[in-house]
């Protein structure tokens, strides 16, 4: 059998969805940011919202995540894209409303914000893609960096006497009475993407019922600032930000 | 009755990244010695007899650049 004769139109089983533009995306070359990018557009496409969706960019690598997904956006300033989210909720309460952040954005000066949000229980979700670092302004030190790490402004490693343990804000988050689906998710392989996938769906689902906030972390991802090449990236984040942050639900409800 | 696959690249969109490449559990993919106009060696079907039309390369492209087709033989 001839490769032509497999490809035809009739035999397709996986094409870009419609809701992703064609833009090539500024991501560096096997950035978690655009894996998690087509997953949101795929829930949206298989739920028909694209219509109804409204996404609040961060400030961080996913700055312009409204050039790639096809819905309305809004851009918000550093850390404040739950602020930002609450009111276009509160103000368009039929619509599906999504914060998209890094761990800079959410964990360091976001903290306030995405706190209060998940406290309050706004009927938001939000995806927080955790990769340990700053990977917009060139690989700076997170709250979310592991000991001993190595970043631009932790030449030495990580150290929890001089900075902190790592903060694991998802499991605060899981703690606040207002969110209903707390779950930290990953995208390195098949398996796990299609598992990402259906938590984005379900946090999705749950904020048209009015159960609250979903917030599904994503631990991904940043080779460049990571200093390795993505595939060794992958690897590195499955030996050691897995046991600082392991996969699973934290909350369901 | 077996199941067969091929995938076709966007070469232009590809950033050579191998993510699909470690993720092909068949072992089709390798990237290309050409590369592309930004400079990137893209991916390409180097066993094509291989593919199986599994998805799970274009699931983890970052860049949504694989489209995959499969028939039942
Ligand atoms: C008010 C303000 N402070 C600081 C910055 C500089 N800045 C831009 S992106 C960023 C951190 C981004 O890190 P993260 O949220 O983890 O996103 P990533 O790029 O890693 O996806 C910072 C500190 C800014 N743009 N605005
Ligand atoms: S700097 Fe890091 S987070 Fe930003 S696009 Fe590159 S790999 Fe992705
Ligand atoms: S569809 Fe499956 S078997 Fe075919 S190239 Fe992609 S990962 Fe490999
Ligand atoms: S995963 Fe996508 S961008 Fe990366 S090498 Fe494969 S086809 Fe190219
Ligand atoms: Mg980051």
């Amino acid at each position: 059998m001839d490769v032509k004769d497999i490809i035809k139109p009739e035999n397709r089983v996986y094409a870009k969805t419609p809701v992703l533009t064609s833009t090539t995306m500024h991501y560096c070359p096997g950035c978690s940011h655009g894996t998690v990018h087509k997953l949101i557009a795929e829930v949206i496409e298989e739920m028909g919202i694209q219509e109804q969706t409204i996404g609040i960019s961060p400030v961080g690598c996913a700055v312009f995540a409204y050039n790639y997904i096809d819905i309305d956006w809004q851009q918000a300033a550093h850390g404040r894209a739950p602020a930002l989210a609450t009111a276009t909720k509160r103000l368009h309460p039929e619509k599906y409303v999504f914060t998209y952040q890094g761990d800079g954005d959410l964990a360091s000066i976001g903290t306030a914000e995405i706190m209060h949000a998940c406290n309050r229980g706004e009927n938001i979700v939000v995806i927080f893609i955790n990769n340990a670092i700053y990977g917009m302004t060139g690989g700076q030190m997170a709250p979310t960096t592991l000991i001993g790490m190595k970043t631009a402004t932790s030449p030495y490693g990580r150290d929890p006497k001089l900075h902190g343990q790592p903060l694991k804000i998802t499991n605060l988050i899981a703690q606040l009475e207002g969110t209903c689906y707390v779950t930290r998710q990953s995208v390195h392989n098949a398996a796990s993407a299609r598992k990402t996938k259906r938590a984005i769906r379900k946090a999705f689902e749950n904020s048209a019922l009015g159960k609250g906030t979903s917030f599904v972390e994503v631990v991904s991802t940043c080779n460049s600032g990571w200093k390795l090449s993505p595939v060794k990236a992958n690897e590195w984040m499955v030996e050691n930000m897995f046991p600082e942050y392991p996969m699973g639900d934290l909350k369901d409800r | 009755m077996a199941l067969r696959g091929a995938i076709v690249v966007d070469t232009e969109k590809c950033k050579g990244c191998s993510v699909c490449v470690v993720n092909c559990p068949t072992q089709t993919i390798a990237l290309a010695r050409e590369v592309n106009s930004k400079g990137y060696n893209y991916a390409y079907m180097e066993s094509p007899e291989s593919c199986t039309g599994c998805t799970n390369c274009a699931t983890v492209c970052p860049d949504t650049c694989i489209t995959v087709y499969r028939i039942k033989v």
